[in-house]
């Protein structure tokens, strides 16, 4: 039976963790003082650098290695969290800010000591407001205690924080996007490069992380780099709070060391799916990862694993669906998301998003024809790369993961009566010749129509639904 | 291609539906709402808008927070906090309430119009007494999200239709009910935020309770708040000695 390892969620059901005195209590703060007093920042990047500490907010990017990039100038420096947590599936952030907001506070002080900077915001996604009220107590008495502020524990090192509130927009989790919320602006993301860590917020040099990667920040300092590698993998040291969540018994979060089994956290730790149930497949990270299949449950969780299965821990959410789940509509509440969530600067991510989500929902009605899936298959080809940002590829990884992984389902779908009756129509409309999609080169209709023709031709002896005529969202 | 205007085309009193080609659908968002003050739009000029002081304090204290108040021209940082402000004050960023915040920070209305419908829960139009946002991504939605929202809707009376799709007003107006993204809660699932305070996992019949809560003024579902939730995994303590032995916080 597979334990829990806590770190960061130690002592985290005491009620007296989310105040300042029941913080230092168990011992926090202390790391703070130490810091300040005898340790060289420099030696605290390397520390971080030599850890191994990977981001927890998606990317998995070096921790230490994006603050070691910060130009060692007398510019203005930022430093951002990001705690705008919107990614369905995720939901550790809330509890690490809700039961432990000094835990977070600390470790962000503590890096922005390090790396020379003045300013430090912590993002937080407007939903949260329970969290966002948690977070500001815990700043004002952080001020209080001289842990903030003008010339921290007589060190001479300031530091301001603020906890900015988001109002509702998935987007404003891509880091860029995150700087221009925090300007005050609509959260568009910026073009890469020039990346944060050169010119960020207000043009200056500014460090993003993810709320549990800076929460890591005053145990690795504590307790040295050996001792975080001491847990987890090689490549994936540390533990994580991995939030599981679908048609499990027992739903929450959960930390383990990363790398134990896919089954030891859905089975083991969330209670197996529901009585009766089997599971059919699951998101590993996050709904913008590629679906797994029980086949792959025994694979250990780590950045290394999940990429090799062809998929992502992202950060670190398990959506789990069970066999009472059709996985063409899970595509479609996938792709649905997405659609409402694109900024709508980049064509493909745009128009890519809404027509995957119209399409889907033509196969989820039984409207759709077998070509279809083809087309949504070259949708996605369409936008991976091609965005600015990494939220169009979001949706086009696990849609069509599971379009391939679920093949038959969808055709099952598109065969369905009403189904087949429709495409029977179009294909004799279109001058085809047998109800199966025959591939452009080879189209036998008078002038080799191209699919786009067919389609218009489809659209054409139809009503075109209110929510296809100007957005509908 | 410049588009043909006919000579006589007179913008000032022609009706929405003039603005585009005969045939076309009218997409009223585009041709309703607030008369903008100006082309090209001005800051207002303080001496001509009433602001109440208590508020205009609170909005100073706001962009005085952010680093960009020392920063040339007008600093913008406050923009979201603010309208939150105003959102708090007004029930929902009226025309009225946007242009106050725009003279204190010193931004055109239309600056903060557009940050406000960026943000989903920034809203341009009355929103009632209370909120209630259902959620219905992926872990909800199979754990009955759908159905609650349903349940929501029939309750209230709100169009579940619009509900679906950017939020719609109880019959009385009183209650906003939105279906909503992932909230951050799939652990609830369903879960739904009431007036900013997460509850779940919530059955079908929760939904008239919280709406009969909400309107006999009461305190909601205790027993299924967030707030009141323990660890997934209870209460455990560890006996690993890299975790007991190990210094820094949580010791
Ligand atoms: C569309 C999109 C949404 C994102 N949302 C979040 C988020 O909610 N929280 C987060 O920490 N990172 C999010 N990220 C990742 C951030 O861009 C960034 O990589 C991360 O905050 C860096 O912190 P880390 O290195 O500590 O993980 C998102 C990325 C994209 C493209
Ligand atoms: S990929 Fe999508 S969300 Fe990202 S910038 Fe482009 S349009 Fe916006
Ligand atoms: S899916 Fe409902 S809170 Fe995440």
């Amino acid at each position: 039976m597979i334990e829990e390892t806590r770190v960061l969620l130690r002592h985290a059901e005491d009620p007296k963790m989310a105040t300042i005195s029941g913080y230092e209590s168990y011992g926090g703060y202390e790391t703070l003082k130490k810091a300040l007093k005898e340790i060289d920042p420099e030696w605290i990047v390397g520390e971080l650098e030599e850890s191994g500490l990977r981001g927890r907010g998606g990317a998995g990017f070096s921790m230490g290695k994006k603050v070691s990039f910060l130009p060692h100038t007398d510019d203005a420096k930022y430093l951002c969290c990001n705690a705008d947590e919107s990614e369905p599936g995720a939901f550790k952030d809330r509890e690490l800010m809700q039961r432990n907001p000094h835990q977070l506070i600390e470790g962000m002080i503590i890096s922005s000591f390090a790396a020379g900077i003045g300013h430090a915001f912590i993002f937080i996604r407007g939903e949260y407001d329970d969290q966002a009220d948690v977070l500001d107590r815990a700043v004002e008495e952080a001020y209080g205690a001289g842990y903030l502020g003008k010339n921290i524990l007589g060190s001479g090192f300031d530091l301001e924080l603020v906890v900015h509130r988001g109002a509702g927009a998935y987007i404003c989790g891509e880091e860029t996007a995150l700087l221009d919320a925090l300007e005050g602006k609509r959260g568009n993301p910026r073009l890469k490069p020039p990346f944060p860590a050169v010119q960020g917020l207000y043009g200056g040099p500014t460090l993003i992380n993810n709320v549990e990667t800076l929460s890591n920040v005053s145990h690795i300092v504590a307790n040295g780099a050996d001792w975080f590698k001491g847990f987890g993998t090689e490549q994936s040291p540390g533990t994580k709070v991995v939030s599981v969540s679908g048609c499990v018994k027992r739903p929450g979060n959960y930390e383990v060391e990363l790398g134990v089994t896919l089954r030891d956290l859905i089975f083991g730790l969330a209670g197996g799916p529901l009585d009766g149930r089997e599971i059919k497949a699951f998101y590993p990270g996050g709904s913008s990862s590629p679906v797994l299949t029980p086949a792959e449950l025994d694979l250990p969780y780590s950045f290394e694993a999940m990429a090799e299965a062809g998929s992502m821990l992202g950060s670190g959410s398990i959506i789990v669906a069970d066999d009472s789940v059709s996985i063409p509509r899970m595509a479609k509440r996938t792709s649905k998301f997405y659609r409402h969530e694109s900024c709508g600067k980049c064509t493909p991510c745009r128009e890519g998003t809404s027509w995957t989500d119209k399409m889907l929902e033509r196969v989820v009605n039984g409207e759709a024809t077998p070509m279809d899936l083809d087309i949504i298959a070259s949708v996605q080809n369409n936008i991976m790369g091609n965005c600015l940002c990494v939220l169009g590829d979001a949706m086009a990884m696990p849609v069509s993961s599971m379009v391939k992984k679920f093949r038959d389902e969808f055709e099952e779908a598109i065969a369905s009566e009403a189904s087949a009756a429709w495409s029977a129509s179009v294909m004799e409309s279109a001058g085809a010749q047998s109800g199966r999609y025959v591939p452009d080169s080879q189209q036998p209709g008078p002038g080799g129509e191209s699919p786009e023709v067919i389609r218009r031709k489809r659209l054409a002896g139809r009503e075109i639904p209110s929510a296809m005529n100007g957005g509908g969202y | 291609m410049t588009p043909v205007m006919p000579s006589d085309f007179d913008p000032e009193n022609a009706a929405p539906e003039d603005f585009v080609s005969p045939g076309l659908p009218v997409d009223e968002a585009n041709t309703t709402g607030r008369v903008p003050l100006g082309d090209p739009e001005k800051i207002p000029d303080p001496a001509d808008v009433e602001i109440p002081e208590d508020l205009r304090e609170q909005i100073q204290a706001i962009v005085d927070k952010y680093p960009d108040r020392d920063h040339k021209g007008s600093p913008k940082s406050a923009a979201i906090p603010v309208l939150w402000i105003i959102q708090r004050r007004y029930g929902w960023c009226t025309p009225e309430g946007i242009v106050q915040a725009a003279c204190v920070m010193q931004v055109t209305p239309a600056y903060l119009e557009s940050v406000a419908t960026f943000y989903d829960l920034l809203r341009t139009s009355p929103q009632g007494e209370h909120q209630v946002l259902v959620c219905t991504n992926l872990a909800c939605w199979m754990r009955g999200g759908d159905e609650l929202l349903d349940a929501f809707c029939e309750k209230t009376g709100a169009d579940r239709e619009a509900a679906g799709h950017g939020g719609a007003l109880s019959a009385d107006g009183q209650v906003l009910v939105s279906g909503f993204e992932c909230l951050g809660a799939c652990d609830l699932a369903p879960m739904a935020s009431v007036d900013e305070r997460y509850f779940g996992p919530l059955e079908n019949a929760d939904a008239e309770t919280i709406v009969d809560q909400l309107e006999a003024g009461e305190e909601v579902l205790p027993e299924k708040a967030l707030e009141k939730r323990g660890l997934a995994g209870g209460v455990a303590e560890s006996s690993d000695p890299r975790v007991t032995e190990g210094k820094g916080p949580n010791r």
